[in-house]
């Protein structure tokens, strides 16, 4: 389904990896592994189109995704770096506006019990710790079992035991209904298993 | 899936807007105070007053407006959220479009609703109180359209703030001849219907093409 081919990335004048292919199909788990400032993160914004590489490309199902945009973008999460969450609204205020964003009217019968599945307190944003906030961000996950790709950058930082197992079990049971996911961590995860790795 | 796109990103802005309302406040404050440190300046001569009023009024929308661009997407790129607009279902024009409406109805719209309080400090005609309200009504979004994209451009940047005036001041430079043209031209007893339709000429074109450019800008200050 994720194909990429010779993908080559360079930031502030550094290379960061050159000649890098590799495909992905469905039911399959990636895990990018590397250093810090390896390009872990650069290579998944590559992989959803938020970042052009320096040389190859990417095709989904066989096509370029420059040509694709938003179409591309319907079939993919990406929960980046930064949680994308808002200060001054409320967990499942921010859940709804990320569901919509992406086209999806979700109940808020729906979006609370995401929320409450993550035990995610209802407060402003801004009084959440680290780690709440990762998880009213990784809530959209109970969401999007429909979304084909999922591409995690350190889904599981900052989290505590118990959610960490709970987002590997979630990734678990995406694999099994036949989606992909590609995903970056530092931590050992009991997924790493099921993994295939690229170094870089 | 455009139209429920612009009506979440709208409602989420305004939402953020009310819920941080100082920064409202200070756009709106600095057009408040800057128009009225000229009458300090330059004496309470009536008819000094009156002349120079129209355009001291825009010119500090157009710094008021300009004060508040800075904002138009930088906490969203801090915080990821702009990432997950760049992958939204909606094509990127229509975010920027939204973000661009709800950021005129939170900076520009109390100028013009406050603009004929102004007026009556420089003891303008009661009768050049719409022509001024209108032509700020046509003008500010042109303000807010154009200055998006200066805003996309320097996203990131240190010291963006500076040269975003740069960018963007010498571009408002017809909308100010205009705005304040029409309410001269209507204080003179002339018809002032010319400068208007050209200002909602300059709006439907920058409404039309501008966003297109500022979603270019953001996708190369993004990477």
């Amino acid at each position: 389904m994720l194909e990429a081919t010779e993908l080559e990335c360079e930031r502030g004048g550094r290379t960061l990896f050159r000649g890098l292919s590799f495909a992905l199909a469905a039911g399959e788990l990636l895990r990018v592994g590397g250093p810090n400032g390896s390009g872990k993160t650069s290579l998944l914004r590559i992989l959803c189109g938020l970042l052009t590489p320096g040389g190859g490309e990417v095709r989904w199902k066989g096509a370029p995704i420059r040509g694709l945009r938003e179409d591309y973008s319907r079939e993919l999460l990406y929960l980046g770096h930064a949680p994308a969450v808002k200060d001054d609204l409320t967990p499942l205020e921010n859940l709804d506006v990320a569901c919509r964003l992406v086209g999806m009217q979700a109940h808020q019968e729906a979006l609370t019990w995401a929320l409450n599945a993550f035990a995610v307190p209802d407060l402003p944003v801004r009084k959440l710790s680290q780690g709440q906030r990762r998880r009213a961000a990784l809530a959209r996950l109970l969401l999007s079992e429909s979304v084909a790709l999922w591409l995690l950058d350190e889904p599981f930082a900052a989290l505590d035991i118990a959610a960490a197992s709970y987002t590997e079990e979630l990734i678990g049971r995406h694999l099994a209904a036949g989606g992909s996911v590609v995903y970056t961590t530092h931590q050992p995860a009991a997924i790493d298993a099921l993994a295939r790795v690229v170094q870089l | 899936m455009i139209f429920p796109a612009v009506k979440t990103i709208v409602r989420r802005d305004l939402l953020l807007a009310l819920r941080r309302r100082s920064d409202v406040a200070t756009a709106l404050l600095f057009f408040v105070i800057v128009a009225s440190l000229f009458p300090l300046g330059v004496g309470a001569e009536p008819n000094l007053l009156r002349a120079i009023a129209p355009g001291v009024i825009w010119v500090a929308a157009l710094l008021s407006s300009m004060l508040s661009l800075g904002r138009l997407f930088a906490a969203d790129h801090a915080d990821g959220t702009l990432e997950q607009m760049l992958l939204g279902a909606a094509p990127l024009g229509v975010v920027v479009s939204a973000k661009t409406l709800a950021h005129w109805l939170v900076s520009g719209l109390p100028l013009v609703l406050i603009a004929p309080l102004i007026a009556l400090q420089y003891d303008v005609e009661a009768g050049l109180y719409g022509v001024l309200a209108l032509s700020l009504l046509l003008g500010t979004p042109v303000l807010s359209i154009i200055g998006a994209i200066g805003a996309a451009l320097t996203l990131g940047l240190r010291g963006g703030g500076v040269l975003l005036s740069l960018l963007v001041l010498p571009l408002y430079v017809p909308v100010l001849i205009l705005g304040a043209g029409s309410v001269e031209m209507a204080a003179a007893g002339l018809s002032p219907e010319g400068q208007l339709l050209l200002l909602g000429a300059m709006l439907i074109v920058a409404a039309v093409f501008a966003p297109w450019a500022t979603a270019a800008a953001l996708r190369i200050s993004s990477e």
